[in-house]
Order: structure tokens, then sequence, then C-alpha cells
């Protein structure tokens, strides 16, 4: 009985975070228009966010084009197929791996940076001196993060797929003797717009979400240290969650437009 | 330089002013004024609702209930861009100095002013202004440090001049010895009464500390129970009989 209430309590808080973060959103939209338009600020996000992620996201892509190739090699050997290997590693990557992996990790070096890093403002009244100044706070800390995030992830997930190409490449190129310049032939013959274009979009929308919930855990941070961890930690948690919710309604969008 | 006389135009009024978190009845029915040159004194337990009471004052918690006038203004009534500017007159010294720590001092004493053209203008070189915001608090060579290489007095002091550079008319002190060793907190005081001094500015002083109170107080206010419980200098109130006022003193 216990158990059956405490899920029902938790069911509830995330309904509640639910319906908060919605309006959160919405005060988003209404501000992001309005003057002044802190441009500075975002450039200094978009600059901290990529750059701060780039090394990370070099290293998991890469590793992961690497890794793909090595264990799919044998399978593809078997059955004939290793020069199919440069179009099911791209599709693949491009597609799905890439988006996902890419922002999940930013998910959690940004994500719960975001959230420690405005939690941390709200519990030492730094938000509320800026108020004092004459700053609105949403405007040059929420939409500036959330802006950034959107535009930076897209670029990173570009970057990422790029790292993780050559990657396969390498192994390719060792075990296969491939060149450089047929692989990534293959590669091009295998993309298609079907391919780029929604995985391209959603990237903008995975953005959006790892800002959207870093934003609003740690611009509604509770008094206290514990308050800024757990606005850190909650962030991560929810923006993945909402990473795979936001994967499946694309890739279900996609299905109904390109013929998968 | 003008000197404080309870004749004074009054600047600041609070009426019947009303404040719950629930069924925390924080403040209930505070009532206060504050007069041009004044230092005003508000003493109260912790969790009172001395600090909910200036946040208020300067709009950053909306009271349930009550009107504050501040310079003629009702802050209830006043749009956003107008509590801005009335901000540029009403200067806040945070608890924890709430210094930016993303910033340098520099940048630190920057940020209020390039946001507030409308009282100074776009100004392109803030330098001067700044050196001169450092001086009065005696930190001049601090500019280009980061917060976390200052210590608590000397955050205490950059709070102090981010405050000045506005050159508000008013200034809400929220316990600004608190945490402090004594020598350091003797110097915000000194710094506190040369600020008056030289700006002839007003301030609200939220405090626990009773030195403090006895060196910078025309008039005090005790806050019990959400109320303006007592009301006087620090001599009339030292030597009150009652209890609950003496339990502050002691």
């Amino acid at each position: 009985m216990e158990t059956v209430s405490k899920i029902i309590k938790s069911f509830r808080s995330f309904l509640l975070d639910i319906g908060e973060l919605s309006g959160f959103a919405g005060r988003f939209f209404k501000e992001v228009f309005k003057r002044p338009l802190e441009f500075k600020e975002f450039i200094r996000q978009c600059y901290n966010m990529g750059n701060r992620s780039l090394l990370l996201v070099a290293v998991t892509g890469f590793i992961i084009g690497l890794v793909f190739t090595l264990q799919s090699r044998p399978t593809l050997q078997e059955f004939g197929a290793v020069s199919w290997m440069p179009s099911m590693v791209s599709i693949s990557i491009i597609r799905e791996i890439g988006p996902i992996i890419t922002a999940l990790i930013c998910a959690g070096r940004i994500g719960s940076g975001i959230g420690a890093e405005l939690g941390s403002m709200r519990v030492t009244e730094q938000i509320d001196a800026m108020e004092v100044s004459g700053t609105n706070p949403f405007k040059y800390l929420v939409v500036t993060r959330i802006l950034a995030t959107t535009l930076m992830l897209p670029i990173l997930v570009f970057f990422g797929d790029i790292i993780a190409l050559y990657g396969s490449y390498l192994v390719e190129n060792t075990k296969g003797n491939v060149s450089f310049l047929l692989y990534f032939n293959k590669v091009a013959e295998a993309l298609e717009f079907g391919d780029l274009i929604p995985a391209t979009i959603k990237t903008f929308f995975f953005g959006f979400a790892i800002g959207l919930v870093g934003c609003f855990k740690g611009y509604n941070c509770k008094k206290g240290t514990a308050g800024v961890g757990l606005a850190a930690n909650s962030a991560v948690v929810f923006t993945s969650m909402l990473l795979f919710i936001i994967d499946f309604v694309a890739v279900f969008i996609t299905n109904i437009f390109y013929d998968l | 330089m003008e000197t404080f006389s309870k004749n004074n135009k009054t600047i600041i009024e609070i009426k019947n002013l009303k404040k719950s978190y629930g069924d925390n009845h924080v403040l209930d029915g505070f009532d206060m004024r504050l007069v041009e040159g004044e230092n005003l004194v508000i003493m109260g337990k912790s969790g009172s609702g001395k600090s909910v009471m200036i946040k208020c004052l300067i709009g950053l918690e909306e009271p349930d209930s009550g009107s504050i006038i501040v310079m003629d203004k009702d802050i209830g009534t006043l749009k956003h861009e107008e509590l801005d500017e009335l901000r540029t007159e009403v200067g806040f010294l945070f608890q924890g100095s709430a210094l930016y720590d993303s910033m340098t001092v520099r940048e630190n004493l920057e940020f209020p002013l390039r946001r507030h053209t409308k009282k100074f203008g776009v100004i392109k070189d803030t330098t001067p202004l700044v050196m001169e915001a450092l001086e009065n608090v005696g930190l001049a060579k601090t500019i280009d440090l980061m917060p976390e290489e200052l210590s608590g007095g000397m955050k205490r002091r950059i709070a102090l001049a981010r405050t000045l550079i506005l050159q508000p008319k008013i200034i809400l002190y929220d316990e600004p010895t608190t945490g402090l060793d004594p020598i350091t907190a003797k110097e915000i005081i000194l710094l506190m009464q040369s600020v008056q001094k030289k700006y002839n500015t007003s301030a609200i002083i939220i405090t626990h500390d009773v030195d403090c109170a006895r060196a910078i107080s025309n008039r005090m206010i005790l806050l019990v129970d959400g109320i303006n419980y007592a009301e006087g200098t620090f001599e009339e109130l030292n030597a009150s009989k009652d209890p609950k006022i003496q339990a502050f003193f002691k």
C-alpha cells in the first residue's frame, strides 16, 4: 500500500513538473523577442557551451565510430557484405546514434552545468541582485542559455557525426585497406536528404530540451546547497527522459513523411 | 550637509503589510516610515520576516496586502520599467554580498551602470566611475580580481561599492555585519557611516548586531510576530523593561 502511494506521489510530482515546465517554456517564448536581445551574453554562452563540450563529443564520437565498425565487421564479413559498411555506419550514425548520444552527453555536461550554475546563483541571491540592477534575469540568464543550446547542439552533433565516421574509416582503412576517398564516396552515396533533414531538425529540439530543463531546474532551485545538487542531478535525469520521448516522436513523424 | 531630523520628508512608508507562506504569517500588518537622511535599524529574530519585508520594499517579493510607498510611488502599482527606474534610487546590499561569481570586480560594478542607461545615459568609459566607487570602499586594487579571490569582508565592501555606483538615495542593508569577525564588522559599520555622510543617503539596516545598531541607528524598530512591536531610539529601547524588548539587547 505504501509503495502504491509512493508511486502515485512520484507520478503526481512528475505531472506537476511537466505543467510547470510548460509554463516556463511559455514564458521563454514570450520573452525571446523582447528587448534587450542580450546578444553578447548569447554569444558568450554559445562559445562556452560549444567549447566546453567539443572535446567530449569528439572523443565519444570517435570511439563510437571505431567500436561500431569493429563490432559490425565480422557479421558483415560472414555475409560477404563488408562493402556495405560505410553505408550502414553512416546511416546509423547520422540518423540515430550521433544525435542521441551527443544529446545525452550534452545533457550531462551542459544541462547539469546550467542547473548547477543557475541554482547556485539563485541560492546566493545573485539572481535577485540582477533584478535589482535593472536586468530581467529570465531574459539574461534563461533565454540566452536556451537559445545557445538550441543552436549549438546541431553543430556539436554534426561535428560528432564527422568524427564518428572518421573513426569508422580508420578501422576500414586498417582492416580492409579502404581509401579515404572511397570510404567517404560510399558514405555520400548512401545518405539522402531523408536521412539528413529529420536528423538535423530533431537536434534543434534536443538542444531546446537540454537548455529548457537545465534552466527550469536551476532557476527554480530550492534554498540550500542540497538544492543546487538536486537541480543539477534532476536536470540530467529529466532531460534524458525527455530526449528519448522527443526521439520517439521524431522517428514517428519521420516515418510519415519518408519511406524508411 | 543635511542632517537627520524627524521632521524631514518621508521617503518610505509601509502600511499594514501582510505576507504569508502557507500557514506561516511572516508579516501580519507591519507598519513603518523612513524619513530623509535617517538610518533606521530593524531588529527581529531569525525568520521574523525582516528580509522578506525589505524584499517586498524593492519589489523582489510580492506582498499579500498592504501598501508600500517609496519616494511617493506606490510599489504595487508600478510597471516593470518604472520599478527598474525606482531601483536606481534604492540600493540593496545583500546578506551574502551576491557578487556575480562569473564576473571580475570591474564587471560586477559595470553591470548595473550599463543596465540603467536612463539615469546615466550610455557610458563609453566606465573606469572612472568604477574606480571612484572602489576608492570609496578602499579596495581600488581589487578591480581585476574575481569574487572567489576576495575575503568575506572584501566581498561585502565590493557589494557596497556596486550599490553605491548607482548613487542611490536610499540603501537597504540586509544583515551587513553577519558572518564577519568583530574587526571587519566594525570596518563595515564605519564604512556605512562614511557613505551616509558623503552621499547623504537614508538607510534601512536589518541586523542582529547590537553594536551595529548602537553605532548607526537614528531610530530602531523591533519586528516581533510580524508586526512593528516597538519603536524608538537605541537608548529608549535599551532602557525598556519589556522582556521581549530586553531579549534583543542581552
